[in-house]
């Protein structure tokens, strides 16, 4: 039995509650947060339909299996406090998570609710907690006595954040190396504003930092120091460089003025500020603006683009709705704000003029034939079928593969044709001694909670490592 | 964080030579590499070539020419005061070994990377011979430290005001004629002066190097935005250069692209001017 709205009811509501927004109207005119999160009679009114099932299938589909149905239990008594420290004995980066995760195919995939009706709102009830926690202060625990290892982290995404904050909690001293000026890898910046307030990011590193972790921004391993200059300075050392590398489609074109790998217009909006004029860094303001890619990459870049003032944005891919990889959230956003979705469709060719500015994309319509290696069908040109988009600017987001970097000047450290890092899926380590590696350097392009559980299975191999020495 | 600066002189009109602290880019300073730096929160991050270092004191020197709102921004900033980022050393150095006979040639700011370049080269035992150049004599830079570190040095002004009345190719040219066994050419300048000077050399049995200048934000590989086209493939400037084999290079698309922003700065820095004289700055 279930209490809703202090009536007794058998059933448990179908539906989830709404999450408060701001209407598509307002918001693609802002980089505003879209989503507003709950207010406490929300998170207390979904909260209350968790069933507590005896053994929680959610649980399983979270990659770093946070206590789910414990912490909402927590929430239910609005023991606010008592959930958020239940989340984070497994999860560093709530209110990061509670966000970004793409819920519907991990935690909320599998729980027993979905079958019927609406699964529980896992994320959004842990973003809440998150965003409590967060207004009253985040408390900082007790950090052990020194062990005298230094370990080194390089790169400062999700994976090496939860590695330096897994590793200071044991008492080892760490120092992250950052190339860029700023902590947070893709958090910092890929993911825009408005799904991700960079508030945020900055306070978890500020946590980070007060662990006693230190930060060496504008530093590029491979360039300033090698890898194995850091092998004989630390004890351990963590990889989490992330797959920065922007793939082109190696089309005619490609290198007209307007055309943006995804990652250079995203940080010029995100990190270098762009949308604000009181920043100096610039970025073309299109009116015709083209994207090509499926994925979150590719929602990113077409809504920064309508916020930056564009009339039309539209998203060129080339298999349909139901194969795209973005976050089922993204998608529903961006149609709501109006992108323009081109299924089906390829870009062959980008035009330009004279003064070598992109004019129009040239597409050919895709059908689905046979299953690829990816289990999803492959599409295949239809002969004929070609047709241009106008476009004065043109962003792809078709993937993006390890940064070489790392590897200059580094003996022995094994990598696969695709160039990312091999490392053992359960400590991480790699085929180099003491250096381990996690998140996308080892995986290629995935998950911000997929790179924070390697990050976490990670630093619990090295301490064992670092026990052993 | 932040990087202080220890010296800072104006060496021609609106050229700026600064010396930096920051031990660890000076630590690992090659020829040929560069740096990116930002001065404050709200600004571009730009990058600069590495004019010179010491790794014993630690300091890095730049030198650069006021063109925009950034680097007139930068003119406007002293000694004492600091720089918010300043990462480094960016690109793949030079191959620098002994070959014989190199001709080094330095237009306008051009000369500034072609400086660590001559030391280097000389260092290697090679023949340096330097040919520098600029609009006028006033507009030259780093003569005497180019003197010190080539076994010959050229001068050429487009006004005959110094040396050579002419282009700094004029002298190439006369250099590769005269017979000499050169074996290789570094060019390093203004697109447009890098491209003729290509021209001008490809007949001869020479390697041609030239350090490209595309627009750059992050300096590691990660955007795209320094993409260039050599011998029809798409690489990065930041990465894979900034040098690269000149005769292979598509310079009217590298000129191209660096005129994007053109419409954008002008913009910018009539802003900024005006707001200088509001005393804004
Ligand atoms: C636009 C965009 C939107 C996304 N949206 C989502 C989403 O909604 N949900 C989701 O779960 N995932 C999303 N992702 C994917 C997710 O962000 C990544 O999977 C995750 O950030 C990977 O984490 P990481 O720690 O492995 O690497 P990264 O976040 O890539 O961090 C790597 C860091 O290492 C630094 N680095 C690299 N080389 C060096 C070096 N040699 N020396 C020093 N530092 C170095 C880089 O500068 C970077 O800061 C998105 C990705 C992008 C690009
Ligand atoms: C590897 C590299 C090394 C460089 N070394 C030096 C140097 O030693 N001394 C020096 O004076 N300049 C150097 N430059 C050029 C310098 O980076 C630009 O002049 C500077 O970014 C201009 O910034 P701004 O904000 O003042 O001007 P802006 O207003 O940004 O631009 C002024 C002009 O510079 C061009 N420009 C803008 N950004 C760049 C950029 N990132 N790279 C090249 N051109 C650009 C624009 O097309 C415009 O015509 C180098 C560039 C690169 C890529
Ligand atoms: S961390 Fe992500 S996957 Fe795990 S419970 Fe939270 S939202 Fe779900
Ligand atoms: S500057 Fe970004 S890839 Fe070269």
């Amino acid at each position: 039995m279930q209490e809703l709205n202090g009536e007794k009811t058998s059933k448990v509501k179908k539906e989830r509650t709404p999450m408060p927004e701001q209407p598509a109207e307002e918001r693609k005119k802002n980089f505003n947060e879209v989503a507003l999160g709950y207010a406490k009679e929300d998170a207390l009114a979904e909260a209350s339909r968790c069933l507590s099932c005896k053994e929680p299938k959610c649980v399983e589909g979270c990659p770093v299996n946070v206590d789910i149905p414990g912490f909402i239990k927590l929430v239910c008594e609005e023991d606010f406090s008592g959930a958020i420290e239940k989340i984070k004995g497994t999860n560093t980066l709530p209110a990061i998570c509670g966000r970004v995760c793409p819920q519907e195919t991990q935690c909320e995939a599998l729980c027993v609710l979905g079958k019927k009706g609406q699964p529980v709102a896992i994320g959004r009830l842990e973003r809440f907690c998150a965003d409590y926690e967060r207004k009253q202060g985040v408390k900082v625990p007790e950090i052990p006595e020194p062990t005298g290892k230094k370990v080194a982290v390089v790169g400062s995404g999700p994976a090496g954040l939860t590695a330096a904050a897994d590793l200071a909690k044991l008492g080892h001293k760490v120092t992250v190396f950052e190339s860029l000026h700023k902590a947070g890898g893709v958090l910092s910046y890929g993911i825009p504003e408005f799904r991700l307030p960079k508030e945020i990011v900055r306070q978890e590193v500020e946590y980070i930092e007060q662990l006693g972790v230190e930060f060496k921004p504008n530093y590029i391993i491979g360039r300033i120091k090698t890898l194995d200059e850091l092998c004989d300075e630390f004890d351990a050392i963590f990889l989490g460089t992330g797959a920065g590398l922007p793939s082109f489609m190696g089309i005619p074109g490609e290198n007209f003025n307007g055309v943006y790998s995804a990652n250079e217009f995203l940080t010029r909006v995100n990190l270098m500020k762009a949308y604000d004029s009181e920043y100096d860094t610039r970025v073309r303001l299109g009116k015709h603006v083209v994207v090509v890619g499926g994925g979150n990459v590719a929602m990113d870049a077409a809504r920064s683009a309508l916020r930056l003032g564009a009339d039309e944005v539209s998203i060129v891919y080339r298999r349909g709705e139901d194969e795209m990889p973005a976050r089922r959230e993204e998608i529903e956003h961006a149609k709501e704000e109006g992108i323009t979705f081109r299924l089906l469709t390829n870009p062959v060719r980008i035009l330009g003029d004279e003064k070598f500015n992109v004019t129009a994309v040239e597409c050919i319509k895709m059908e689905l034939g046979e299953p690829d290696k990816s289990g999803r069908r492959s599409p295949v040109p239809v002969e004929g079928s070609e047709f241009t988009i106008p476009a004065d600017v043109v962003v792809i987001a078709i993937g993006t593969s390890p940064n070489p970097m790392i590897f200059k000047g580094s003996e022995g450290l094994d990598q696969n044709k695709r160039g990312t890092v091999i490392a053992d899926e359960e400590t991480g380590a790699t085929s180099k001694c003491g250096v381990f590696a996690g998140g996308d350097v080892v995986t290629g392009a995935a998950t911000v909670i997929s790179a924070m559980g390697a990050g976490k299975k990670a630093a619990k191999a090295i301490d064992e490592y670092l026990k052993e020495q | 964080m932040a990087y202080k600066i220890l010296e800072k002189e104006e060496i021609a009109p609106s050229v700026h030579r600064m010396v930096i602290d920051a031990p660890d880019v000076a630590k690992a300073a090659k020829a040929g590499q560069f740096i990116i730096l930002r001065i404050n929160e709200k600004g571009e991050r730009v990058p600069l070539t590495i004019a010179d270092f010491e790794k014993e004191n630690g300091t890095v020197t730049v030198i650069f020419q006021e063109m925009g709102k950034t680097t007139k921004q930068l003119a406007k900033l002293s000694a004492g005061e600091f720089l918010e980022d300043f990462v480094g050393p960016l690109g793949t150095p030079s191959d620098v070994e002994k070959l014989g006979t190199v001709i080094l040639v330095g237009g306008g700011v051009g000369v500034a990377p072609a400086y660590p370049q001559a030391k280097a080269y000389s260092k290697a035992g090679n023949k340096v011979i330097s040919i520098i150049g600029a609009r006028n004599k006033d507009l030259l830079i780093l003569e005497d430290e180019m003197k010190n570190a080539s076994s010959e040095l050229y001068i050429a002004t487009d006004d005959g005001s110094k040396g050579h009345h002419g282009f700094v190719t004029d002298i190439m040219k006369q250099i590769l004629d005269s017979g000499e066994k050169v074996a290789r050419v570094v060019i390093i300048g203004p697109p447009i002066m890098m491209k003729v000077g290509t021209g001008v050399a490809s007949p001869y049995d020479v390697e041609i190097l030239v350090s490209l200048n595309s627009i750059m934000v992050d300096g590691t590989g990660m955007c795209g935005g320094c993409r260039v086209t050599v011998d029809g493939k798409t690489r990065f400037t930041c990465v894979d250069g900034p040098e690269f084999d000149a005769r292979k290079v598509d310079f009217v698309e590298l000129m191209n692209r660096l005129a994007m922003y053109r419409g954008e700065e002008t913009k910018a820095v009539e802003k900024y001017d005006e707001e200088c004289r509001c005393g804004l700055h």
